[in-house]
Order: C-alpha cells, then sequence, then structure tokens
C-alpha cells in the first residue's frame, strides 16, 4: 500500500482583537439585532421573513417539481400507455401494477386494463416517467400526493390517474 | 395592619403583577417570538382568538392549558419526596429576592428637596420618607439577593439527585458546579462598587447613583465601574442558565439537564422559574449598574441640567409625574436587560463545559480581582 502522508493544514491565528471575543460577539449581536428590528418593520414590504404560511397561501410549485402521477390521453380521449412495462420494470419501488389487455385496435395492439401506483410506496424518484417510450406517464401535475387514513385510498387506479391526464405534445402514428 | 396589607399590595403587584407576567410573556415572546424574528421567521401564530393571532399570545395560554392538563410523570426510583419538592425549591427562591428590589424611591411625606451643592442628593423636608415602592426595606438588602439567588440552585441539584436518571443527575452536578463558580466572581465584581457607594442598601445605592460628575455624567455603576459592568453581566448569564452558558440542560449532550424528568406543571414551574431568575438578574444589573429608578437630570424637585432647574406643570404635579417618569425608567431598564440577555442567547453558540468552567476561574475571576485591587487603589490616593 501507498505511504501515508500528512498534509499539515496551518491554523489560522486569531489575532488579539479575535481572542478577546468582545469586538466579535458585539460584531454578532449587531447582526442578530439589526435582523430583529428589520422584521419589527411595521411595513410588511421591508421585513425578511422566508416564512411560506403553508396552508393559507399555497406555494407555487417549480415546474419540474415532480408531484402526483397523470397519464397522458390520446387524441380521442384512451390512454396513451400501451402497457410495456418499461415503467414497472425500473421502478425501484416496485410499485406499479400493470395488466395487459388487447386493443381492438390492430394498431394499438395492447393497452393496461388495470394500472395502480401506490403511492404510498412511490419513492417520487421519477425513473417511472424517463422510462415511459411514449410519454404516456408524467408527474408534471403540480400536486403532491395528497395524504390518506387508509392504505386502499393510495392506490391510484388508472382511470383516477387519466383524470389529470392531458393531451401530449408528442404526435401520434411515429411520424417524425 | 394597615402595614401588613401595604405589603400584601406590594407583594401582590411586584411579584404576581411584574414579575410572573413578564417572566411568562418571555417564554413566548422572548424565546419564541423573539428568536423568530432574528431568524427572519414568523414564529408561533396559529393558536387565534377569533381568527386573531394577536402577536401569537392565544399560545401562551395555549401551553398553559398543555401544562395543566399533560400527565404527571414521576420516575419510578426516583426520590419521589424530592422530586415533588425540587420544583418548588427552584421556583420560590427565584421570586423571594425581589422582596429587596426598589421600583422607585421612597415617597416623601413633605416636599423633596434637591441639593445641587451636595451632588444632587435628594432629602425630604417637612416630612418623611415611607417606604411603599419595594416591598421590604433592607439594609443588607444585596446580600440578602445574593443569598437567595445562591439558595436557588439546591433545587435544582436535589432535582437532578432525585429523578434517579443519570442526565438528571449530570446536569444538577453541571448546574452547581456552574453557579459556584460564577457565583465568586459575581460577588468579587461587586465587591468595588459596595466600596465606591459603601452601602448594601439597593435603594441607596441607586440614590448614590443619582449624583453628579462634574454636574452632568450620572455616577451610575457602569461610568465608575464600566469593568464590573460586563463581569456582572457575563456572570448573571451564567447564573441563570441561559444559553450561551445553559450547560446544565444541554439538549444534545444530557437531554434537559436536571429537569429530564420532568412533566406536566413541575416542568413549567422549573421553566418559569429560570425565566423569573433571568428578570431578577436584570433587575439587579438595572439597580446596581444602569442606575435603577434614576432618570438622569430628573429629580423629584424638577429637572436640572447643569445650573438650570425647571419645575414644569408645577411642584406637586411634577412630584407625582417624577414618580411615574422613574418606575417606567426601572421597568424599561428591566425589560431592556432581559432583551439584551435573550439577544445574547440567540447570537452565540453554547459553550463546551470545560470552557466555561475556563471563562469562569481563569478569566473572569482574575479580572475581577484585578478591577477590586485597582478600584481599592484609585479609592486610598483620592
Ligand atoms: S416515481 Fe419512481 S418510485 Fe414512483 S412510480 Fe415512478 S419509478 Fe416508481
Ligand atoms: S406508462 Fe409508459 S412505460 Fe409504463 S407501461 Fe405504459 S407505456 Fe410503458
Amino acid at each position: 500500500m501507498g505511504n501515508v502522508t500528512v498534509k499539515n493544514v496551518d491554523r489560522i491565528k486569531q489575532t488579539l482583537w479575535e481572542k478577546s471575543y468582545i469586538p466579535e460577539i458585539l460584531r454578532g449581536l449587531s447582526v442578530t439585532t439589526s435582523h430583529f428590528f428589520r422584521n419589527l418593520n411595521p411595513n410588511k414590504e421591508k421585513r425578511t421573513i422566508f416564512t411560506r404560511e403553508y396552508p393559507e397561501v399555497i406555494t407555487e410549485y417549480p415546474e419540474r417539481y415532480r408531484g402526483l402521477h397523470r397519464l397522458m390521453l390520446r387524441d380521442d380521449g384512451q390512454v396513451r400507455c400501451v402497457a410495456c412495462m418499461c415503467c414497472s420494470t425500473i421502478c425501484p419501488a416496485d410499485c406499479i401494477h400493470i395488466e395487459a389487455g388487447e386493443h381492438d385496435d390492430p394498431t394499438i395492439e395492447k393497452y393496461p386494463t388495470v394500472f395502480v401506483i401506490d403511492e404510498l410506496r412511490c419513492i417520487v424518484c421519477g425513473l417511472c416517467v424517463e422510462a415511459c417510450p411514449c410519454d404516456a406517464i408524467r408527474m408534471d401535475s403540480g400536486r403532491h400526493i395528497p395524504p390518506s387514513l387508509e392504505r386502499d385510498e393510495a392506490f391510484f387506479d388508472r382511470d383516477l390517474l387519466m383524470e389529470l391526464g392531458g393531451l401530449s405534445e408528442a404526435k401520434q402514428g411515429g411520424q417524425r | 395592619m394597615a402595614e401588613i396589607l401595604l405589603s400584601v399590595v406590594k407583594i401582590a403587584v411586584i411579584v404576581f403583577g411584574f414579575v410572573m407576567l413578564v417572566a411568562s410573556l418571555m417564554t413566548l415572546l422572548g424565546d419564541r417570538k423573539q428568536s423568530a424574528k432574528i431568524q427572519n421567521r414568523i414564529g408561533p401564530n396559529q393558536a387565534r382568538f377569533f381568527g386573531f393571532s394577536l402577536a401569537g399570545i392565544p399560545h401562551f395560554l395555549a401551553d398553559g392549558i398543555k401544562m395543566i392538563l399533560k400527565e404527571n410523570v414521576t420516575p419510578a426510583q426516583s426520590n419521589k419526596f424530592l422530586h415533588t419538592i425540587a420544583p418548588g425549591l427552584v421556583f420560590v427562591p427565584a421570586l423571594v429576592g425581589w422582596a429587596v428590589v426598589p421600583f422607585m424611591d421612597h415617597y416623601c411625606t413633605g416636599t423633596v428637596q434637591t441639593l445641587p451643592q451636595m451632588n444632587y442628593t435628594e432629602v425630604c423636608v417637612g416630612g418623611e420618607w415611607k417606604n411603599y415602592f419595594s416591598i421590604m426595606h433592607f439594609n443588607s438588602g444585596l446580600l440578602f439577593a445574593f443569598a437567595i439567588a445562591a439558595v436557588s440552585v439546591y433545587g435544582a441539584a436535589i432535582a437532578g439527585w432525585a429523578s434517579n436518571s443519570k442526565f438528571s443527575l449530570l446536569g444538577g452536578l453541571r448546574s452547581s458546579a456552574q453557579m459556584i463558580s460564577y457565583e465568586v466572581s459575581m460577588g468579587l465584581s461587586l465587591a468595588g462598587v459596595l466600596m465606591i457607594y459603601g452601602t448594601l442598601n439597593l435603594n441607596e445605592m441607586v440614590r448614590m447613583q443619582g449624583n453628579m460628575f462634574g454636574d452632568w455624567l450620572p455616577m451610575w455603576g457602569v461610568v465608575v465601574q464600566p469593568l464590573a459592568f460586563f463581569l456582572f453581566f457575563l456572570a448573571g448569564l451564567a447564573e441563570t442558565k441561559r444559553a450561551p452558558f445553559d450547560l446544565p440542560e444541554d439538549e444534545s449532550v444530557i437531554v434537559a439537564g436536571y429537569i429530564t424528568e420532568y412533566s406536566s406543571m413541575k416542568f413549567a414551574m422549573m421553566q418559569l422559574s429560570e425565566y423569573a431568575a433571568t428578570v431578577f438578574i436584570a433587575a439587579l444589573i438595572a439597580v446596581i449598574f444602569l442606575g435603577g429608578w434614576q432618570v438622569p437630570y430628573v429629580y423629584a424637585d424638577g429637572i436640572r441640567f447643569l445650573d438650570n432647574h425647571w419645575v414644569p406643570f408645577g411642584e406637586d404635579a411634577w412630584y407625582w409625574i417624577s414618580i411615574f417618569l422613574r418606575i417606567g425608567a426601572m421597568v424599561f431598564k428591566i425589560l431592556f436587560l432581559v432583551w439584551l440577555q435573550f439577544m445574547m442567547r440567540w447570537t452565540l453558540p453554547r459553550f463546551r463545559y470545560d470552557q466555561v468552567m475556563t471563562l469562569g476561574w481563569k478569566i473572569l475571576l482574575p479580572l475581577s480581582i484585578a478591577n477590586l485591587f485597582v478600584t481599592a487603589l484609585v479609592l486610598a490616593i483620592l
């Protein structure tokens, strides 16, 4: 094995001014006091308060916030998912359950008869969105997963997920 | 009979009307709202009266109700008797000390005259001084205050020992070691002040602070003994066991120190007495170093600045105005010092225990002895 090398790190020497602590304590006090009085300003605009008053004021999530899943729709309102199982395969929490069924339209082949996401198990990693080959699942609904009292309530099935869905910008029919 | 009634009224007004009110409001305004403002937060505002948050005051009531309704747990192997009386042993000394704190000079039944030729001493002509504004007129008031402040450590030590918990025991030990170390420099830093004022009576001390240097500089304790003021303030912070000296309840190391095993109202009493002790130390500092009820240039018979003398609103009215001004000044000074102590608490990080001991024994103690020595030399030469 290699030699152990010692790297000497110079200690930053304190000056006598700093060692006496008092000027530094006063400096710290001036910082806290200025914050204290700034946040007592009757003009609320001038205060620097970062608290979000959450339930009263709903916070805007950033655009790429990973929220509740949604299943996208085809032009005719059917589910866009082709039940390829990519998402349920990659899902590290193993929380997507899909049962495929044969579609009447021969150009579509498969569609999910059952599509359930257990949102309690989901770790909100977003891998399912990355894995989907046809932009059928997204997490850009801008909502977080609602709290539930029963486990069953956290099972979001296909129709529920489709309610949040919308048309994809991707063109159908494979034209590029 | 009238005397007793007067004492009861004074106790009720000072202890319950002022000290307990300030101490319990401190739990909310000082601890939570002030820290929130410093840290750019809003602080508690969710408990509301009819939709108004009222600066968080309802939280204070909610806390009280919560404390009363909580289960009172006594650890199985603890010494039940001592565990139960310990909060009282902490609580009572925090209030008893107020007996000697003067909120205003004695009331003069005659007329008060200020003598500029005698260093602005106030004398009562054609009447006598009546003690209406401090609970007890006590010649060795300072000694009493100190004795009482020192006794409160028994409560902490007993609470720590009786809880039968390692954390509590450590907290109690830390608390007593800290109190003893800082009591020494606290007392020594005051020795210089005592030499200058030559009295142990707190009211007399405040009166002496109305004297002037060269007609314009009030002889406040902080002016004549700046180093002692600083030492006493630091030692006072350490005595009240508040951050940065809150080692006895160092939550990252020993959970909550000697109050670990306390719950319900017993816990509330422990906490409240800590706040009351903070207010008491603030009052002591105000009385000894910041001129107590003195307002500079305001005297009972008018305003005197250099050689000028005004009596606004006539003699009699002014006497009453000066009384209210002085009580207001005392209350303001106490509140300011409490505020400052809380500022320190939210500014400085906690010391390590060995640092606390080093600061106490190796820095504050030699400094206070040096201060005493220099003061004695100067007084001997003058
Ligand atoms: S976000 Fe991650 S854990 Fe949640 S369903 Fe998608 S792949 Fe699974
Ligand atoms: S959502 Fe996308 S990845 Fe998942 S099964 Fe449907 S098409 Fe495949």
